[in-house]
């Protein structure tokens, strides 16, 4: 048992958090927050040039040969940063995925363009009347004709997919009902797509399906494998989300320390006044109790070792201790923190939509009673 | 990274497990809530101390078996989970054998730490008075010289063991002129010694929880000075870092947790949603409370005396405590309230006796107020008050 990181991993979370020190200010966050795109074309470049997008995959696809744990530190580092744009997408949601069941002629297709930053994919799991973790009551319908399926339907908050080369739909088909993962072109005729206003402006869309065909082909991996891989795939996206809400309620512990230390009133730093310390205290515990159950799923991940439990208690528990966190944040920076002026809002608006994605809280907490065998 | 325990680690919790299974049911007593500082049991003590369980992270001259803190974490834990009868070696174990380790003189390290380790030395802790809780330092028991002995007076309090204990690691004024922190000592005193009395106090939920310590003129001979002379502010500061560091304050009621969960299952409790969500938040607070007190452990076996670290995980822990509580007079509703040996009472009367008993929890061993302010000022670097 041992809780702290390797000298390599550490290296690249230094690496990553000098780079995005330097490109990702708060002023460049805003930008493209009001941009359409929500990303900046020239950092892409420079990150996959970095490596960052391959560091996962393995090296016959382009990929650096590292491991999701390795991934789960840049992904912290990019949950500090509130780094905006598709990486997640295009590694957690996609990559992955295609790592995971797509046969070998689609990894060798798709992988080593994903892994270059060339081409953007993401990956489309919730709709109308239910959320990304219900995979069971999905109702986007690929109905086959010939050696097609038509694609119909609507998918909700799905991430990036404005700016998509690929579009990875999980879709039930019939006649035959089954769940399958199609691996679409982005611009088929038949998929429209409309950015969401939301209050993280992560640029979630929505993407309406209208009879748009998919060759039969590009169903990844197997048919009957379908819902078992998105149940693995929305794990591996809660992990994700988890790591980066890590570096995220981080930095709030550390920007509302150092406001305590700073902001004085009756002649005295907020800071040393017991209430307030006691309230970062709280804030300590939440934000370490968060880093070991996130970094504990994340390694077994890693490890291949099953983790259903594990993955539960880390998303349930993030959930519940950002909200705490973010109330105390809040309080302790006063009605600055209620302003576009002061930097907080960027974390609490992100933390957020990390809680909502993939399973909230409280999906998590009823996932936990099913694995007790309630 | 590495959250796994090694093929040995897993193989030394089942041998615990299963000693500790056997024990029940053999019928030697029944998992408890609190028996790692209210189950007294002479005979227990002895079988632990047979199998080596006792010092078990100690140099092997002094008895124990050089195994690492995890080893004894997993030993603590499987104890806490069976609610195993253990408060006999409890406190020499966990930070009176520790801290004569660290500061006592060889002649101390050969007279008690291999009596502890055969499970014959019992202790009680001499900290709190009746005007000295949080503030430590200002305590009042006062220590004169008088050629090789130290004379003792003064009254302790919230004595855990006490009408057990053989000895009792008392924290007495020295120096009254020094400066408070700096005239303070650490001496170990004969249970039996003329001039040691006891009172004991009844808790809460009805039982023998603590006593008041009476030393009236106790005569210590100089060589029971642990450490050295005006050192024991520091001294104690240490040994409650060590009192803080353990799964007890997770667990002490673990026993009441697994059956709730079991009587929900049996009685078919577990369609009710709101029931799972209390039995599921419970399951979620017990992991991640392991998680801070496994990285307790983790910082014992770098070397280095846990601080700020312990304060965290006793903190956390004694809430959980609490929920605990709570979830289960909640879901067993009117009798939540039977006390063990009613007519009907659920549980052996655990849920009754672990309302009442965890509001203490965040009290003892540095109230949850101190504790965060510790995590302020050490881990925060908040200014200091």
């Amino acid at each position: 048992m041992k809780f702290t990181l390797t000298e390599e991993q550490e290296m690249l979370r230094k690496t990553a958090r000098d780079f995005l020190a330097d490109k990702c200010s708060k002023k460049f966050v805003k930008q493209m927050e009001e941009s359409e795109a929500g990303y900046s074309v020239e950092l892409w470049r420079e990150m996959a040039e970095l490596g960052w997008m391959g560091l996962a995959f393995p090296g016959k696809y382009g990929g650096g040969d590292m491991s999701f744990l390795d991934l789960a530190v840049l992904l912290e580092e990019m949950g500090r940063a509130c780094l905006p744009g598709p990486f997640f997408s295009q590694v957690v949601l996609a990559g992955l995925t295609i790592l995971d069941i797509g046969s070998e002629d689609q990894k060798r297709q798709y992988l080593p363009e994903l892994v270059s930053g060339e081409k953007i994919f993401t990956l489309a799991l919730a709709g109308p009347g239910y959320h990304d973790e219900d995979v069971s009551a999905i109702t986007v319908e690929a109905t086959r004709q010939g050696g097609n399926y038509l694609i119909s339907g609507t998918k909700l908050f799905v991430p990036d997919a404005h700016v998509a080369d690929y579009l990875l739909c999980v879709a039930r088909t019939r006649p035959k009902d089954e769940i399958a993962v199609f691996l679409a072109d982005a611009r088929n005729p038949g998929i429209k797509y409309a950015v969401l206003k939301t209050i993280a402006a992560d640029k979630l869309c929505e993407v309406v399906f209208d009879r748009a065909p998919v060759p039969a082909a590009d169903i990844l991996g197997q048919l009957n494998k379908g819902e078992a891989a998105v149940q693995e795939a929305i794990r591996r996206a809660a992990v994700g989300k988890c790591c980066e809400m890590v570096g995220n309620i981080q930095r709030v512990l550390e920007m509302t320390v150092d406001y305590a230390k700073e902001r004085k009133q009756f002649d005295r730093p907020i800071g040393s006044f017991q209430v307030i310390q006691h309230y970062c205290a709280d804030m300590a515990t939440d934000v370490d109790a968060a880093r070991f159950s996130t970094y504990r799923a994340a390694w077994m991940l890693s490890e291949g070792l099953p983790c259903a439990k594990e993955v539960a208690v880390a998303k349930a528990w993030i959930g519940q201790a950002s909200q705490r966190i973010f109330a105390l944040a809040h309080q302790i920076h006063g009605a600055i923190g209620a302003t576009i002026e002061h930097d907080l809002h960027y974390y609490t608006r992100r933390a957020k939509a990390a809680d909502l994605a993939f399973g909230d809280a409280g999906f998590y907490q009823e996932a936990v009673a099913r694995e007790m065998g309630l | 990274m590495d959250f796994s325990f090694t093929d040995e680690q897993n193989k030394f919790r089942r041998e615990v497990r299963d000693f500790l299974e056997r024990e029940i049911k053999e019928g030697y007593w029944q998992p408890a809530c609190d028996a790692w500082v209210q189950g007294f049991d002479p005979e227990f003590t002895k079988r632990v101390a047979q199998k080596g369980w006792i010092g078990l992270t100690w140099p092997k001259e002094y008895g124990g078996q050089e195994r690492s803190h995890l080893d004894r974490l997993i030993l603590t834990e499987e104890m806490l989970r069976c609610g195993a009868p253990a408060a006999l070696h409890w406190f020499g174990d966990r930070q009176v054998g520790g801290a004569i380790l660290s500061f006592g003189s060889e002649e101390l390290k050969k007279e008690f730490l291999p009596r502890i380790v055969k499970g014959e030395a019992y202790f009680g802790l001499g900290m709190s008075e009746p005007g000295t809780g949080s503030d430590l330092a200002s305590l009042q028991t006062k220590a004169v010289e008088d050629g090789d002995y130290y004379v003792v007076n003064g009254q302790k309090t919230w004595t855990s063991c006490a009408s057990f204990a053989q000895y009792f690691d008392v924290y007495v004024r020295t120096d009254p002129e020094a400066p408070r922190h700096r005239g303070i000592s650490e001496l170990i005193i004969d249970a039996q010694s003329p001039g040691v009395s006891r009172t004991p106090m009844i808790d809460v939920t009805g039982t023998e929880a603590w006593s008041d310590v009476f030393f009236d003129n106790v005569r210590v001979h100089k060589k029971y000075l642990v450490g050295e002379k005006n050192r024991g502010f520091y001294q104690v500061l240490h040994q409650l870092d060590y009192e803080r560091s353990g799964m007890e304050r997770l667990m002490g009621n673990y026993p009441l947790f697994e059956a709730l969960v079991q009587f929900v299952k049996d009685n078919d409790l577990s369609r009710k949603p709101a029931v799972r969500s209390k039995l599921a938040q419970l399951e979620i607070e017990f992991e991640v409370g392991r998680l801070l007190i496994y990285r307790v452990a983790l910082v014992m076996e770098e070397g280095r005396a846990p601080n700020w670290e312990s304060a965290m995980s006793k903190a956390y822990s004694t809430e959980v405590e609490k929920h605990l509580a709570s979830a289960a007079m909640d879901i067993l509703g009117p009798y939540g309230q039977l006390l063990s040996g009613s007519k009907y009472v659920p549980l052996r009367g655990m849920a009754a006796h672990s309302y009442l008993g965890s509001k203490g929890y965040s009290l003892q061993a540095g109230t949850t107020e101190i504790l965060k302010n510790i995590l302020a000022v050490r881990r925060l670097g908040l200014p200091g008050s």
